[in-house]
């Protein structure tokens, strides 16, 4: 009676083996059905080649790993890695850089990749994220919450308007009813973090992910749930991306059990 | 400050130029003890590589030397010992350049009117003092313009004037006429005599052609490889040649050595036979056309000297020949063309060379 | 015949060397050429007015040109000491006050963090002592600005002080001008040319420094967001706009090049030392 189960399961992951590798052009319906079908299990076929993926600078040390898991399970394959703000990638795409897949650390930038088009596959939210403060170890300036950051006399950074950081930082202050003046506004987030584990700036608004990352070089202090946003992290295939079954094969991987463990240890929170 | 501008007479005591002087440079080694009298024109003659030029930068303060004392008007203003130095700015002098390195970015009246602008002299006297100075050299016409418009005898007169125009105790020349042709430069020399007849402080003027020697200086020094050999008048100088220098630029054969009992021995070995002369380190003089050329030695000749080599070369000059001997003692001889075609003398001959004891011009070193 | 054939001999270079020659000018007048083209040119009034394009403008300007100025007051003392003063290490000064030059703007902007920045080794003093902090001001971008533009000029005058016969200078004092008069009223005027076309060369470095204004100085609209910030952040929401913000910066600098002439870079047949034959 075990085996029927079994069997149905591998004849299928067969079939859909044989479908992705037979021609390029049904590769995205034949990939996604053995994503949906390998997703519990995650098991899948070996994919070869270079991987581009492009990532929120979020993403940067759980996606890396993500990727070495990647590369042991598909020894033939390279994953390589652009971490920038989920802005100036999405442009990079619509201009044409070759990349395999997209992880943006908002919607409305993937919603600008699916806009015209340049998606192969539905966007899937696989993690999401909180804001918070980030201060330097020992919060030296005794910071309690958003209130404290409106205080003239912190040097407070934040992310650009234009990149989704920068987008839930003004989400949270408007909810949480201040007005804060930056010294500066940062073209991504790691560039945030640097400045406040440098010393150069008192505090400024991260990812819980980033404070996480950053050690014992940074605090985070907590922002309540009622004036927090939620990110939303989705991720999807491009359109054009030279290698198509490795691209789907890394973003099933990342929704795999094995992904999604990953992403946890980071701090990221389950979609 | 307006500053006198006419010669004046600055009396005799007070201006003078003391001048001990020692410095190695690369590899000159440099040893000059200078004296100028007040209102004097000291040429200081000598090969190119002498050191000439050196000597005036360290009298302006441009190089430092190395051991010694310079003192002008009775004010020491080097002296390495003492620890003194005053800066050229500082200095009572007036340079005039080989290449007169007039100030091309700047008029021929704002170049001569530098020197009293950098005084702290006010613009409006300055210019007034330098027009002035333009007039007296002949260049009024060119005060407006830049100097590239002007020849080269012009230029050397705006050098001249831009130099004087500060009333220097001490005028150096650096010799003011090697940049100009042939043919402008004896009309240059002449201007320049008058001009700087005009002037009444020290003048030291650098210079390798005697010509210019001749026709500016009252006394002439001879330096040669850094050192002064000679201190004299022109008239005394060439009398009585003491370095090659010299003897070349007269024209005649100079031999050094030691004289013991009526015979002049030289460091190769020669003996000389003169006349009445003092034992001693002596030069001797042997003039090109005393020296008789013989292809035998003669027998019972009269003279005490005959020496033998082989001919150097022949210079033919107009009727005369200058014959270049080589031998233990190498002489220039002289004679005429007709001489030449006698002996039919080719380069590479064996000859002999004689001279008459009597004529023979002795002196001590 | 005759005049075409005059008319052929006039462009002296040889057929290959033109023809590189001709490659390079398209190499450079391509991107032009590309920008030109995408340019939304109905929008383009639209993005100039805003309000934060003009005051990137301004602020790149106004920077750009004090960043000059100090490159100037500093540059010029400093090439003169390379040039005419013997010392010892004067080779390893001359690398160290270049080395912004080859050094990536980004890692400019770490050093000066690491040097003037709150923690900074002079940085913390200014913060302790005199509650001054330097980076996210406007003096920053002027300091990142300088940091990378100044060796530019150095090198450039350094290079015409080197050339000048230095016999000029010794006929001034000769006459009586101190040192510095004679720098002042002999030295300067002679190497004016040279002075222009390094001066020119820094300002245009500081116009589109980068990488060392948002790393040290921080990026603020209106304090600290220069013109080269603006392009790059509005590349990422509106392409359209950095176009256009971009186009005017390449307007302005070549305005100033094309206004500084060879006049005033020096005549060619003007010999640069002050020998009269």
């Amino acid at each position: 009676m075990r085996t029927t189960p079994r069997l149905i399961f591998s004849t299928i992951a067969v079939l859909g083996f044989v479908g992705a590798s037979c021609g390029s052009d049904d590769a995205g319906s034949a990939a996604t059905t053995s994503a949906s079908t390998v997703a519990a299990t995650g098991a899948q076929a070996t994919v070869s080649g270079v991987v581009t993926v492009f990532a929120a600078a979020s993403l940067t040390a759980a996606f890396t790993e993500i990727g070495d898991a990647f590369m042991v399970e598909n020894p033939d394959a390279t994953v390589t890695f652009n971490f920038a703000a989920s802005s100036e990638l999405v442009t990079q795409i619509g201009e044409g850089a070759p990349a395999d897949v997209f992880a943006s650390a908002d919607s409305s930038n993937m919603t600008k990749l699916t806009d015209t088009g340049n998606n192969g596959s539905e966007p899937v939210v696989f993690a999401t994220n909180l804001a918070e403060i980030i201060v330097g170890p020992g919060n030296p300036r005794g910071i309690t919450g958003v209130a404290d950051l409106a205080n003239p006399d912190l040097i407070v950074v934040l992310c650009a308007p234009e990149v989704p950081c920068g987008k839930y930082a003004s989400k949270v202050f408007e909810q949480a009813g201040v007005s804060v003046t930056p010294k500066s506004l940062e073209e991504n987030v790691k560039a945030v973090v640097t400045k406040v584990t440098l010393g150069e700036a008192d505090a400024g608004i991260v990812y819980l992910t980033d404070v996480t990352a950053a050690g014992d070089k940074a605090e985070g202090v907590e922002i309540p749930a009622d004036i927090n946003v939620v990110a939303e992290y989705p991720i999807a295939v491009t359109k054009d991306a030279p290698n198509a079954e490795g691209a789907q094969a890394f973003v099933d991987f990342v929704n795999s059990e094995q992904g999604r463990k990953i992403l946890a240890s980071y701090g990221f929170l389950a979609p | 400050m307006v500053r006198a501008h006419r010669p004046t007479d600055l009396g005799g005591d007070r201006v003078t130029l003391s001048a001990q002087l020692a410095l190695q440079l690369g590899t000159l080694d440099l040893h000059a003890d200078l004296d100028v009298r007040p209102g004097e024109l000291l040429a200081l003659l000598g090969p190119n590589g002498a050191g000439k030029s050196t000597v005036l930068r360290c009298l302006a303060g441009l190089a430092l030397i190395d051991s010694g004392r310079i003192a002008i008007d009775g004010t020491v203003v080097d002296d390495p010992s003492a620890d003194v130095f005053v800066e050229p700015e500082q200095r009572p002098i007036g340079f005039v350049f080989q290449n007169y390195l007039l100030f091309e970015h700047m008029s021929v009246l704002e170049n001569v009117a530098y020197g009293l602008r950098a005084r702290k002299t006010p613009k409006v006297e300055a210019r007034r003092i330098a027009r002035e100075w333009l007039e007296r050299v002949g260049l009024a016409d060119y005060a407006d313009q830049r100097p590239r418009a002007l020849s080269g005898g012009q230029a050397q007169r705006a050098a001249l004037a831009r130099a004087l125009a500060t009333n220097p105790r001490l005028l150096l020349l650096d010799e003011p006429l090697a940049a100009l042709d042939a043919g402008t430069r004896g009309s240059v020399r002449r201007d320049l005599r008058q001009h700087l007849e005009t002037f009444d402080g020290m003048r030291i003027l650098v210079t390798h052609d005697p010509v210019d020697a001749y026709a500016l200086a009252d006394r002439v020094a001879i330096l040669d490889a850094g050192r002064i050999v000679q201190v004299g008048t022109l008239a005394e100088v060439t009398a009585h040649p003491r370095s090659r220098y010299v003897a070349d630029l007269v024209g005649v054969n100079l031999v050094t050595g030691n004289v013991t009992d009526g015979v002049l021995t030289t460091a190769a070995g020669a003996h000389v036979v003169i006349a009445d002369a003092l034992p001693g380190s002596s030069f001797a003089v042997i003039r090109p056309p005393s020296i008789a050329l013989v292809r035998e030695p003669a027998v019972g000749s009269s003279a005490r000297n005959t020496w033998s080599g082989t001919i150097a070369d022949i210079d033919r000059l107009g009727d005369r020949v200058r014959v270049g001997i080589d031998s233990q003692l190498p002489l220039i001889a002289e004679i005429t063309v007709a001489a030449l075609d006698a002996l039919q003398l080719r380069p590479g001959d064996e000859i002999h060379a004689t001279v008459k004891a009597t004529d023979i011009e002795v002196y001590p070193a | 015949m005759s005049s075409r054939r005059r008319r052929g001999r006039r462009v002296g270079l040889p057929v290959p060397v033109l023809a590189l020659a001709v490659v390079a000018v398209v190499f450079f007048a391509l991107p032009l050429i590309g920008l030109l083209w995408r340019a939304p040119w109905s929008n383009a009034w639209h993005y100039l007015t805003q309000d934060e394009a003009l005051t990137a403008l301004r602020l790149s300007m106004v920077c750009s040109l004090w960043a000059t100025g100090l490159s100037i007051v500093f540059g010029v003392p400093l090439a003169w000491l390379l040039a005419r003063v013997e010392f010892p290490g004067r080779g390893m000064v001359r690398a160290l006050c270049t080395l912004s030059m080859v050094l990536p703007p980004v890692v400019g902007g770490v050093a000066l963090f690491f040097a003037l920045g709150r923690r900074g080794i002079v940085g913390q003093y200014l913060d302790r002592w005199f509650g001054v902090t330097l980076p996210f001001t406007t003096a920053a971008v002027v300091i990142a600005q300088t940091f990378v533009a100044m060796p530019f000029l150095v090198i450039t005058v350094e290079a015409a002080l080197r050339q000048l016969d230095g016999r000029v200078e010794d006929a001034s004092r000769t006459l009586g001008a101190s040192r510095w008069y004679t720098f002042r009223r002999v030295t300067m005027p002679a190497i004016r040319p040279a002075l222009v076309a390094g001066a020119v060369l820094a300002w245009a470095r500081a116009l589109g420094e980068f990488g060392a204004t948002i790393t040290f100085a921080g990026n603020f609209p209106g304090t600290t967001q220069t013109m080269p910030l603006a392009v790059y952040l509005s590349l990422e929401t509106n392409p359209e706009e950095a176009i256009i913000l971009a186009l005017v910066l390449i307007a302005i600098s070549f305005a100033v090049l094309v206004g500084l002439r060879d006049r005033w870079f020096g005549r060619t047949d003007r010999p640069i030392s002050g020998v009269t034959a």
